[in-house]
Parts: C-alpha cells; structure tokens; sequence
C-alpha cells in the first residue's frame, strides 16, 4: 500500500487530503503515483494538471518525478512552498 | 539550558510551533548560551499588512507536519557543511497569525561575522524555496493562497555555485 498526500490549493482542489492505494507494478516512480492520481476524478486532473506546478515528496524528502516508489512509502503532491 | 560545546559539531535547534515568540527573547536566550561564539547574525520575518497591493487581515500557514522538521534541519546541517558556523536555530510558525507578528527567526553563531552572517541568509534562502509551508492570506475580498515568487527561486539558486 502507498499513501498520498496532498497539501494547500492541492489539497482543496482535490477535496481529501489522504488517500491510499493497493501498490501494484504500475506505481514504478514519483510520476507514475501522479498519473494515476490525476486518474481519480475530475477534481484530481484539474487539481494535478500537467500545466500546474506540482512539486513532490517522497517518505517526507522534496524529491524528483523520476524517484522510484516502493510499497510502504508516503508520496505527497503540492504547490511550491511560501513559508518563511 | 547547559552551555553547548560547540568544538564538537554545529548545535541545531529547530523549532515548529503554533505559539508566538518574542525575538527578542529568542536573541537574548542565544547569546546567553553561545560561548566561543563571536558572532550571532539573525533574521526576524514578519507577517505582512500589505501584499499585492490589498491590506490583508488574516494569514492561515499550513504545514506538512511529518516533514517540515527535518526539511528545516536538512537546510541548517547543509548551512553548517558550508560555512564554519557553532550553531544555527530556526524558528517557525503555523497555524492562524496576524499581520506584523514574527512568523519565522534564523539565529546562526559563528568565530566571525562574515560565515554568521551568510549562513543565515542561507538558511533563509532555501526555506524559501524547501520547507513545507503555505500561506493563505484573508484580504478584504476572500482569501487566496500566496503564490510562490520566482525572485525566491533565484535567490536560492545563487548559492549553488559558491563554497
């Protein structure tokens, strides 16, 4: 199993900020867990867009698209940070 | 607190909090407590009144609470492999702020100013651009999320190419 989070305008667009899913082969990196989220409903797509800037974390570390994913790790999706 | 021995490796205190702090307070506790230390440089960030032209009322900062420590100690541990810095500490906030009150404080202690001084604008650097906070202003039309600026961006990417 994987879990995704999602943070900020992410998460309000997205309306939930969890979700888990069964891992499988088709969950090989960072970018494919994107892909099958935008794949989860119509709010996922327009919240995850490929024209948004999506940044990513992978087991709670910034990480690349291209990291690979493994069963057990935590995934977050969300807009470039604003703190400070 | 007990003196720090800063001879064996850089003191990081980080600190996550939804409580207001007194920078003063703050400043006084880390001189107190820095011997050996020559130099303390320190940054206060305050909440703004005005952004974009609208006067803002309310400011909500979300966090990612299982990652935003060690995102914060990450930059402080990288701060101290560049610089010759004794410590560094952070303090940031979550949760509902008001405008003008301090949301985040970097105190870096160092043999000389020069290292204090950079390590601390470091630090703030790539909070900037690293750690996982949002802010959502309330303005007199709604609120809105504040949009990341590229002159951030470009402020953390000059140091990638200096010692």
């Amino acid at each position: 199993m994987i879990t995704v989070r999602y943070f900020a305008s992410i998460r309000e667009a997205v309306g939930k900020e969890l979700e888990y899913f069964n891992y499988g082969e088709e969950f090989q990196t960072v970018s494919a867990v994107l892909d099958f989220c935008r794949a989860q409903s119509e709010q996922h797509g327009e919240a995850l867009a490929i024209t948004k800037a999506v940044r990513a974390a992978l087991n709670q570390t910034l990480t690349s698209l291209e990291a690979q994913v493994a069963d057990g790790d935590e995934i977050a999706f969300f807009p470039p940070v604003t703190g400070g | 607190m007990p003196a720090q021995d800063f001879s064996l490796s850089p003191f990081i205190e980080i600190r996550v909090q939804a409580e207001a702090f007194k920078p003063g307070e703050e400043l006084d506790r880390w001189c107190a407590r820095s011997d050996g230390a020559g130099a303390i440089a320190s940054f206060v960030g305050l909440v703004r009144d005005l952004n974009l032209g609208d006067q803002v009322s309310a400011l909500h900062l979300e966090h990612y609470p299982g990652m935003t420590h060690q995102a914060l100690n990450l930059i402080a541990a990288q701060a101290s492999a560049k610089w010759s810095i004794s410590a560094v500490g952070v303090i940031h906030r979550f949760g509902d702020l008001l405008p003008t009150e301090p949301i985040v404080m970097v105190m870096t202690s160092s043999a000389h100013r020069g290292d204090a001084f950079s390590a601390c604008e470091f630090v703030m650097d790539y909070l900037k651009t690293q750690a996982p906070f949002w802010k959502r202003e309330k303005t007199s039309s709604g609120t809105r999320w504040v949009e990341a600026r590229e002159s951030d961006m470009q402020a953390a990417a000059r140091w990638e190419d200096k010692g």
